[in-house]
């Protein structure tokens, strides 16, 4: 009892004598943070050597976070924002490129690659069994 | 038959090779804009010489250059004696005064000189974001029939301007 | 004076690995054995010229000889003495004099052991060392030479070392990450001593075993610094950014870990021989393509050197002669390689080819990731960027599908295993695996990636402890006599497997469980953040030795605990007039602390970004556990028994 009188007094003190940080961006709906939260994560500073708008510290990438923000809290959806992004610093600025047929090698060509591989190893257990018979024979 | 498949790796690599030689040399760092081939932008920006409000009605007739600089950016200071220059002999020169204060870049222009047509006041860089800006200074070309050919990036001066002046037809 | 000797004693090293790369050749061809024995002091005496070099070179950085163009760019007086040693290798010259330094060191340990080769193959692959260090060393002389002097126009004082670059995780990162990709040459070179003596048979995979698994070990380790060092002092928290420079040491270690289980296949069986040697090849020349990318200028990179077209050339042509050359042997040569020996689909050699191929298959995506926007750009299509996101979606799957399979592989047998025996494992594992995780899912309301995830990884685990068993519990000795017969080899092998195992849950969980924030706070706030309540006490300067900075301090509670104290900083480094973040933490197994101090906000405000990263640690205590792996695999008894040392 008494260990819960003394929490009491530390949460009082502390409220009284602390003010709870606010973030520096503030969103309407925590969906609208997660969405910033993964467009300034997937979208490339256009003057560093290689960051995103979320890690660099750069002068147009806090200008283009902030705008990132602004058009979400205006209610712009994601392909909007990104189509934004694109129509002023070009393709760039995307570290997910888009689906086009330029990058369908880059895209599918993991899974082709896979696919090949698979018909190798098949190949080749097959070979292996054809050859196994053979020996037996 | 099976011979030549152990000549796929070297294949493979000599087309690597190749595009490496292709790109060695190049620069890098270099970005085209996204803007190049289309008009310039909407805008509605306060002049910073007489504060009235322009759009790009009130832009000259081509060709001419838009120049993006600040009274905060160093480059800029090394720029300017050089857009003197041009202006003088006759190249046509809009100024935007990017992410700056109105008084220090009046002062600027009183003490160095004004090499520009108009100058426009972007003082959140809206119009920045607009032209694909990343810094200052930015400086675009845009041809007789107001579309936009070329953008360099970093200052101008005698050797940047031989590649640009190419493009200001 | 020293800067001289120094670079005539290059020079000297560079003449010495000429004629290593030659007499042993002729030697080889005219059947001269005075030639061919040749190669060891050869070997020794281009090592003792690059390793003076080095010496001379770092005596330069301690005792501040600004009259050195490198040492005036990479140091200053100011810098602590640690520092200066390490500022050697924080540049493009002295990068690449270290990368000779281990490249001989490595020739040398190779020419220490060369008398358990056979007569005419060490020298052979002491030679194709030999070439590799003649064109390095030459590259180093002819365009990059350390020992440029600024006379007499000697500056007061030097330009400082990058402030990233100030840092323990710069001390010990590049050693140990050249350690590994370097000493995949020695591979490489009993690869190509094979193809050039025809001896294709088994006994080059287990020479080059020991090598191969010691180099992978050190790479390993070096990837693993490289990420904890960017994840404390690049200040916002990230452990990996698919960065090309990252790429190009993780292309090798992928390719390197394929080539582990592939010497493996051939040593024991006999079998994917000419596969062997090409992953060889593969493996050293991804190492190469790294220092390419690095030096060229062709990427743009947070990482990359400064660099001009003369050294790019150079370096291309180098990466020509040696990957061409070797490639071209290989066309040549391997061909005439047969194999007689077979397997069934369930046999080991059948899972190792499957961990081969999909372990290739994540190479060359990696590959075709990194390559891409340069193949764009070459095209004339325009500019693009592939990162994490791109490779999150697409790498990802294809690593997991891996892991699943390597947790089946070490419980099958040569040649064919018995199916029963291994569905039924297989079964109980399964359901063991998705049950908990299951749970654990449920509690926690993970994503379906997530739950996957870990699927695998509780797979991976019950199914190496169910192989430990089955192994120990056989026959009728006791458990602990069994274990410990089972050979270093066989427990590598399981602590790497468990290692993945450990980073990938540090992995997912750090990207499915962690929380940030970025606050404004002014001396007094405080903040709650995952259950953590972090309050900002405020700002004192300080000064280093070389910077002053704004010092915070934050107090961090736990339910009214007080758990730790941080200290992040924003320093100011005198010489550069550079500002860095230096982010504090305060790690723990479960989860990891994270304040940095971002930009400084109007009145006393700060914007201060704040994390709380779940279980974090565990990506590096994998990569730590994989190392050990490596090591212990590298230290089995059999290699010395059968090298006969």
């Amino acid at each position: 009892m008494i260990s819960f009188r003394l929490l009491v007094l530390c949460l009082l003190l502390n409220l009284s004598s602390f003010a709870w940080a606010e973030e520096v961006m503030s969103f309407s709906s925590d969906l609208n943070q997660i969405r910033y939260q993964s467009l300034v994560n997937e979208l490339r500073c256009p003057k560093c050597q290689n960051q995103n708008l979320a890690d660099s510290g750069s002068g147009i990438a806090v200008d283009l976070r902030e705008q990132v923000h602004q058009m979400i809290e205006d209610g712009k959806s994601d392909q909007e924002i990104v189509d934004y992004m694109v129509a002023r610093y070009g393709e760039f600025v995307l570290y997910r490129p888009q689906h086009s047929s330029a990058t369908f090698l880059l895209w599918y060509g993991p899974f082709i690659l896979l696919a090949i591989g698979f018909t190798i190893f098949v190949s080749v257990i097959v070979r292996n069994r054809k050859r196994r018979n053979g020996a037996r024979l | 038959m099976r011979k030549l498949l152990f000549f796929i790796p070297l294949a493979a690599f000599s087309i690597l090779g190749v595009l490496f030689f292709l790109q060695l040399g190049k620069d890098s760092q270099y970005m085209p804009s996204a803007l190049i081939g289309k008009t310039v932008p909407d805008f509605n920006l306060v002049s910073l010489l007489s504060d009235e409000i322009l759009t790009q009605e009130d832009l000259p007739n081509g060709p001419f250059l838009i120049n993006f600089w600040g009274t905060w950016c160093p480059a800029c200071h090394i720029e300017h004696p050089y857009l003197m220059a041009l202006a003088q002999s006759g190249i046509t020169l809009v100024g935007i005064d990017y992410k700056d204060e109105k008084a220090p870049a009046q002062r600027w222009l009183v003490e160095k000189g004004n090499p520009y047509q108009m100058v426009l006041m972007d003082e959140m860089g809206r119009f920045g974001i607009d032209m694909g800006v990343t810094g200052a200074p930015e400086t675009f070309v845009v041809n007789r029939s107001g579309i936009i050919v070329y953008r360099h990036q970093g200052e101008i001066n005698e050797q940047s301007w031989q590649q640009l002046k190419g493009y200001l037809k | 004076m020293f800067p001289e000797i120094g670079h005539f004693s290059l020079i000297l090293s560079l003449f010495f690995a000429f004629f290593l790369a030659v007499v042993p050749l002729i030697g080889y061809w005219a059947g001269n054995r005075f030639l061919l024995e040749a190669a060891r002091p050869l070997t020794f005496l281009m090592s003792f010229w690059v390793f003076l070099g080095f010496m001379i070179l770092s005596f330069a950085f301690l005792s501040d000889d600004f009259s050195v163009l490198y040492v005036s760019q990479n140091s200053n007086s100011q810098l602590p003495i640690w520092y200066k040693f390490s500022a050697v290798w924080g540049g493009h010259e002295g990068s690449l004099l270290l990368w000779a330094l281990i490249l001989s060191a490595w020739s040398s340990a190779v020419a220490f052991k060369v008398r358990t080769l056979p007569e005419d193959t060490g020298p052979v692959v002491l030679a194709i060392l030999g070439v590799v260090s003649t064109g390095f060393l030459s590259f180093l002389i002819f365009t990059s030479s350390p020992f440029v002097r600024l006379l007499p126009d000697t500056p007061v004082d030097g330009g400082d070392l990058n402030p990233l670059l100030q840092d323990f995780g710069l001390i010990v990162h590049p050693p140990m990450l050249y350690m590994g990709y370097v000493g995949f040459s020695v591979a490489f070179a009993f690869a190509i001593a094979a193809l050039i003596t025809g001896n294709l048979n088994a006994s080059w995979a287990r020479w080059a075993r020991p090598w191969t698994a010691f180099s992978w070990a050190f790479l390993t380790l070096g990837i693993t610094l490289g990420s904890w060092w960017a994840y404390y002092e690049l200040g916002w928290g990230g452990w990996w950014f698919w960065d090309p420079v990252e790429n190009a040491s993780f292309m090798p270690w992928l390719a390197g870990t394929a080539l582990l289980h592939s010497l493996a296949v051939t040593e024991k069986r006999g079998v994917f021989k000419s596969w062997t040697v090409l992953l060889a090849i593969f493996t050293f020349s991804l190492s190469l393509l790294g220092t390419f990318l690095v030096r060229s200028g062709v990427l743009t990179s947070v990482h990359a050197f400064a660099s001009d077209p003369t050294r790019g050339i150079f370096i291309l042509a180098l990466l020509i002669l040696l990957v061409g050359g070797s490639l071209l042997l290989y066309a040549v040569r391997a061909g005439q390689v047969r194999s007689n020996v077979s397997f069934g689909a369930t046999g080991r050699e059948a899972w190792l080819l499957l961990n081969n191929i999909l372990l290739t298959v994540l190479t060359l995506t990696v590959l075709l990731g990194t390559l891409y926007p340069l193949i764009f750009d070459a095209l004339g299509l325009g500019k693009i960027s592939v990162g994490a996101p791109y490779f999150n979606s697409v790498f990802t799957p294809i690593a997991l599908l891996l892991m699943v399979f390597m947790a089946v592989g070490p419980l099958s047998k040569w040649h064919n295993t018995k199916l029963k025996v291994l569905l039924v494992s297989c079964l109980v594992s399964l359901f063991l695996a998705v049950f908990v995780s299951g749970v654990l899912v449920y509690l926690y309301e993970f994503t379906v990636l997530a739950w996957l995830s870990l699927a695998v990884v509780f797979w991976v685990v019950c199914l190496s402890f169910t192989d430990w068993f089955n192994k120990v519990s056989a026959g009728t000795k006791g458990i602990i006599p069994r274990a410990r017969q089972l050979p270093r080899n066989y427990y590598g092998m399981l602590l790497a497997h468990l290692g993945m195992a450990v980073t990938l849950v540090g992995i997912l969980l750090v990207s499915v469980n962690s929380k940030e924030s970025m606050l404004r706070m002014s001396p007094g706030d405080k903040a709650n953040i995952a259950g953590y309540e972090f309050q900002f006490d405020g700002l004192s300067h300080v000064k280093g030795p070389n910077y002053i900075a704004d010092k915070g301090q934050f107090i961090a509670y736990k339910n009214g605990h007080q758990v730790a104290v941080l200290h992040p900083e924003k320093r100011l480094f005198n010489a550069r007039q550079q500002v860095m973040t230096e982010a504090a933490l305060d790690a723990g197994f479960t989860r990891d602390l994270y304040v940095s101090l971002g930009e400084k906000l109007e009145g006393d405000a700060w914007g201060v970004r704040i994390y709380v990263k779940s279980f974090v640690r565990w990506i590096w205590l994998g990569g730590l556990m994989m190392m050990a792996g490596g090591l212990l695999a590298a230290l089995d008894k059999r290699y010395r028994r059968k090298a006969g040392v």
